[in-house]
């Protein structure tokens, strides 16, 4: 099956001086930035750093606290919710699904924006969730409820569902956890998919900084709240900036199969010359200066 | 090259944070047990008259049987402050247990049956075999919840799952409210039995002296000292089947035995002294608000912090409206709502 | 499949065609099965209704035959049937199908959105308020009749009003509102037990009757503001359930697929309040039937999950059997309440019991 050409209109978001926080912890300050406009881009930073709830104050599920979010230009918080899901859609990171939902039901969900009073279930929507469901390839689970599914199907679900909204932007928060590596391959080409042929902003957080290299047109690297680096994978991926970012040593080689950086991390083990990093640990180069 | 020389990454900063935490929870739970000290203590001090708290010690430690004070405390509100503890006790642990078995909020000890099935057979007692007595109440009382309880359990454990929370729940409510449905039949039919039935379902401390006390007092501590057994069984239920089963606990018995306690618990607790809402369902979340969602410390709050309540609303219930007296169960709503109320306005919610 | 994904050339032509139109049958199924669940059963539900309706008019100490019925229906009766159709048994199979899908509907609403089976307008206090005003009416204004039920509705506003205000703090989360409601249901639980501890015996009577929830009282002048009501509230609430879809997968899954999550709550609240409201106030609280409509209702549909209507109707069919049931079936005549629970119980513990599919059971 093979996605609609149909091309997308070109829908902006961007963040002016975003301040967001849960009651008194303010979790970003003053964060600025713009989501470039079909493209890739993946958010990355080490746990805790914000780049979660960047992302919801994005898709309009965290108020700012101050600052606004804007898409197309306008404060998000002015323009109707099924307006911005019309636009926008949003994977979730902890999605609850109802007991006994069958599958496609589930993912029949994400058609809500385009349903109403007066337009209730149009031969439209029955293609779009097939559509949904075969990239995602849960076809076949589309009459079995949703308690049955391992983890990796579940998140497949809940992504085909996203993907049954038919957005120009999609936001999607770890959408590769739970899945093995040649499911994540397969979602994160089908994200490509999306943004080569219909033009689909496509915003990514994602632990896995190496797919997060290769997929990434463009890359965020936050710390604490605010933005760290900007730029392409070989701009942003540096030993240096993996050291602020993560507090991580390492060393950058280029992927043979993509040519996109890839990070080797070094940890306390298994480096080729084992006992000469064990006396750098004992010493405390450990204690995270950079010693490259 | 020893382990020992290894740097200790991070492991230093935290412990003193959790011992820091447990000696505040400690303290906490010391000053609640104080706290139910002080409320025996003017319990058997106020109640037609008030007694001055020397003579109160007096009639204790030093009695004297021709001494009227001391009559009156021995006798009259000595049960009373006694099974006002132990009642507070017991439904404060049944309702953490129920909704830690559950893992539902909204949980109270009364869904597993044992307030409708208590209801039920006293009303048969009153109709059918003519009780009149408090102690002839509680034995009915007493079966009336264990068999209830039985039959609500084994329900929810027919078909593949056994007692999930959500079948206990909600074969609890049924069954609750079937037998609820037989008692307001028979009530509504006899208005004799409806006449004396009213009384003991508004549960009251008054009226129940010390060979009650006595019979029912092993139930009450046998149940106690069992719930209180419960913390980690608690703890890891609450983590869901598949993880708890997963840390090798063995979820079937875990479940029964739970159920077990709250059916000592609410049981004995019913038959002394009449159903008594509220205390069941709300007292855990105040414990939870305290102290946090461990269980091994919500069920000793609940088991001090019920008690309180309890007997402060006996004390306010003979104040209020002297010579007479307002039943504990109504004062205890009153009391215990506001409060709870604004707890829950001012504090975050734990959700269990 | 996946070769065709990961391509950047698209592939035209037949095999496009092919595998579109199979993706689609494949849901299209799906969502016809699911369809069949969704419109026979409410079918089904309706058919039953009428046959208690007929049952409902036709049965008593004065046999009236269906034909009989109809004719004074449609104006042509003798005074005799018309009296006894018209004046008796319609107002109370009428309030019975009402009542019965009010309570039906509001417990779906509570137990959807807080996600939660024991969430039911009795727990949350609402029903107390009604309840609580109207034994305030019966044992100490010495009212009776319509003048209960006014009470009664207006008790029920007043609290749900109150919870309202005690759990709002910037919005009502979660389980605020509902542990108020606890809290305000026992201190109405108390003062309706100490009304009926000194009231006298007759007195505490009439209030127990009321308290079980009883259609006695139902009259053919109760009839029309409860109608009214109800042809307002009613498609307001299915207009409403809408949204139930979207909260039912929690905050973030509904607001990204474009639910006003916090105006729907309350707006589902509001309405889940006013149902329960204009049935209690109707028949009193009528036990049972609020939280045993929605799991049965969902049960029968399998899987859609939300199931409003089908509650609706599960709630009618209870309310009027157990009337019918309490009223010429037993060897005493015994109000309504009662009854509720003797018929949906032994249901829903059959549906626990029989269901071993995963999902359904626990």
């Amino acid at each position: 099956m093979v996605l609609s050409d149909a091309p997308a209109t070109r829908h902006t978001l961007s963040a002016s001086e975003l301040g967001l926080g849960y009651g008194d912890r303010q979790i970003v300050e003053d964060l600025t930035v713009d989501i470039p406009t079909g493209k890739v881009t993946v958010i990355i930073g080490a746990n805790g750093c914000g780049k979660s709830t960047l992302l919801r104050g994005l898709a309009r599920l965290l108020t700012p606290t101050h600052g606004a979010v804007l898409l197309d230009g306008r404060s998000i918080s002015s323009i109707p919710s099924k307006q911005v899901a019309k636009v926008m859609g949003l994977l979730p990171q902890a999605p609850i699904a109802p007991e006994g939902i069958t599958v496609a039901d589930l993912v029949g969900r994400g058609r809500y924006p385009h349903q109403g009073w007066f337009r209730q279930w149009a031969p439209d929507d029955d293609r779009a969730v097939a559509e949904a469901l075969t990239v995602t390839s849960t076809l076949e689970l589309a009459d079995r409820p949703i308690e049955e599914m391992s983890g990796g199907q579940r998140q497949r679900v809940w992504i085909a569902m996203a993907l049954a909204q038919e957005t120009d932007l999609l936001l999607l928060d770890e959408p590769t956890t739970y899945l093995d590596l040649s499911h994540q391959l397969e979602v994160l080409d089908l994200l490509t998919d999306l943004n080569r042929r219909r033009g689909t902003t496509v915003v990514i957080v994602m632990h896995d900084l190496n797919l997060a290299c290769r997929y990434a047109d463009h890359l965020i690297a936050m710390r604490d709240g605010r933005i760290s680096a900007e730029g392409t994978p070989n701009e942003v991926i540096t030993a240096e900036a993996m050291m602020e970012v993560f507090g991580l040593r390492s060393t950058i080689i280029t992927d043979p199969v993509s040519k996109t950086p890839t990070i080797i991390p070094i940890g306390r083990h298994h480096c080729a010359d084992d006992s000469d990093d064990e006396t750098a640990v004992l010493s405390g180069e450990w204690s995270g200066e950079t010693s490259s | 090259m020893s382990v020992t020389e290894l740097p200790r990454l991070r492991a230093a900063p935290v412990e003193p944070v959790i011992r820091q935490r447990a000696s505040s929870r400690t303290l906490g739970l010391l000053g609640c047990a104080l706290a139910v000290a002080v409320l025996c203590f003017l319990n058997l001090a106020i109640g037609a008259r008030v007694t001055p708290l020397g003579a109160v010690w007096d009639a204790i430690f030093h009695y004297d049987q021709a001494d009227t004070d001391h009559l009156v405390i021995r006798e009259l509100r000595l049960p009373r402050t006694i099974l006002g503890v132990l009642v507070g006790a017991a439904l404060g642990m049944a309702g953490a247990v129920m909704q830690g078995v559950t893992r539902n909020p909204l949980a109270d000890p009364g869904i597993l049956g044992v307030n409708a099935g208590a209801s039920l057979l006293v009303v048969i007692g009153i109709s059918a075999f003519g009780v009149t007595s408090i102690l002839g109440y509680v034995w009915f009382a007493f079966a009336g919840a264990a068999v209830a309880s039985v039959v609500v359990y084994s329900v929810a454990a027919l078909g593949r799952e056994g007692a999930t929370p959500v079948k206990l729940a909600l074969a609890g409510a049924a069954l609750s409210a079937a037998f609820g449905a037989v008692t307001s039949a028979m009530l509504l039919l006899d208005q004799a039995t409806f006449d004396q039935f009213r009384f003991w379902a508004v549960g009251s401390l008054s009226g129940r002296d010390m060979s009650i006390v006595v019979q029912i007092a092993p139930f009450l501590i046998a149940g106690c000292l069992l719930a209180l057994c419960l913390g980690r069984v608690l703890n890891t239920l609450s983590l869901g089947e598949d993880v708890a089963r997963g840390l090798g606990a063995n979820v079937v018995l875990s479940r029964g035995v739970s159920a077990g306690a709250v059916v000592l618990l609410c049981g004995a607790a019913t038959a002394a002294c009449g159903p008594i809402g509220f205390v069941g369902l709300t007292i855990p979340h105040v414990a939870r608000m305290i102290a946090g969602p461990d269980y091994r410390w919500v069920l000793p709050y609940s088991m001090v912090l019920a008690p309180i309540l309890l007997l402060a609303a006996d004390i306010i219930g003979r104040v209020v409206a002297r010579p007479g007296e307002l039943q504990v169960a109504i004062v205890t709503a009153f009391l215990g709502a506001p409060v709870f109320i604004a707890l829950v306005r001012r504090k975050k919610l734990a959700e269990l | 499949m996946t070769a065709v994904l990961t391509g950047r050339r698209p592939t035209r032509g037949a095999v496009r065609v092919e595998a579109d139109t199979a993706g689609v049958e494949v849901v299209r199924r799906v969502r016809h099965r699911l369809r069949r669940r969704t419109v026979v059963v409410p079918l089904a539900l309706l058919m039953f209704l009428l046959v208690m309706f007929c049952l409902a008019l036709t049965v008593g100490d004065f046999p009236v035959s269906v034909q009989q019925v109809w004719l004074s229906l449609t104006g042509r009766g003798t005074r005799a049937t018309d009296f006894i159709v018209h004046e008796l048994r319609l107002p109370r199979a009428v309030i019975a199908l009402a009542v019965g899908a009010c309570f039906g509907l509001s417990g779906a609403i509570f137990q959807s959105m807080m996600r939660n089976p024991l969430a039911s307008p009795d727990i949350i206090g609402i029903t107390s308020g009604a309840s609580a005003a109207a034994v305030i009416a019966i044992l100490m204004l010495g009212l009776s009749g319509f003048a209960i039920s006014a009470f009664a509705f207006a008790g029920a506003l007043i609290t749900a009003l109150a919870i309202y205000l005690l759990a709002w703090k910037q919005g009502v989360a979660g389980y605020r509102l509902v542990l108020v409601g606890i809290g305000i249901a026992a201190m109405l639980g108390a003062i309706i037990d100490y009304l009926l501890t000194r009231a006298q015996i007759w007195d505490a009577q009439v209030a127990l009757l009321w308290l079980t929830g009883s259609l006695n009282g139902a009259s053919a002048a109760e009839l029309r503001p409860l109608l009214l009501l109800m042809v307002i509230v009613v498609p307001l609430a299915l207009w409403a359930g809408g949204a139930l879809g979207g909260l039912q997968l929690g905050d973030d899954a509904a607001t990204s697929i474009g639910v006003r999550v916090e105006r729907s709550r309350l707006l589902l609240i509001l309405i889940g309040v006013a149902l329960a409201s204009i049935a209690t106030a109707a028949a009193g609280p009528v036990g049972f039937v609020a939280f045993v409509s929605g799991p049965i209702a969902r049960r029968l549909t399998h899987g859609t999950g939300i199931a409003l209507v089908p509650a609706a109707l599960v709630g009618a069919a209870v309310v009027i059997t157990a009337d019918f049931v309490g009223q010429h079936l037993l060897p005493v005549q015994l109000p309504v309440g009662i009854l509720t629970a003797a018929v949906g119980a032994p249901f829903l513990l059959y549906l626990l019991v029989r269901s071993n599919r995963i999902g359904h059971g626990g």
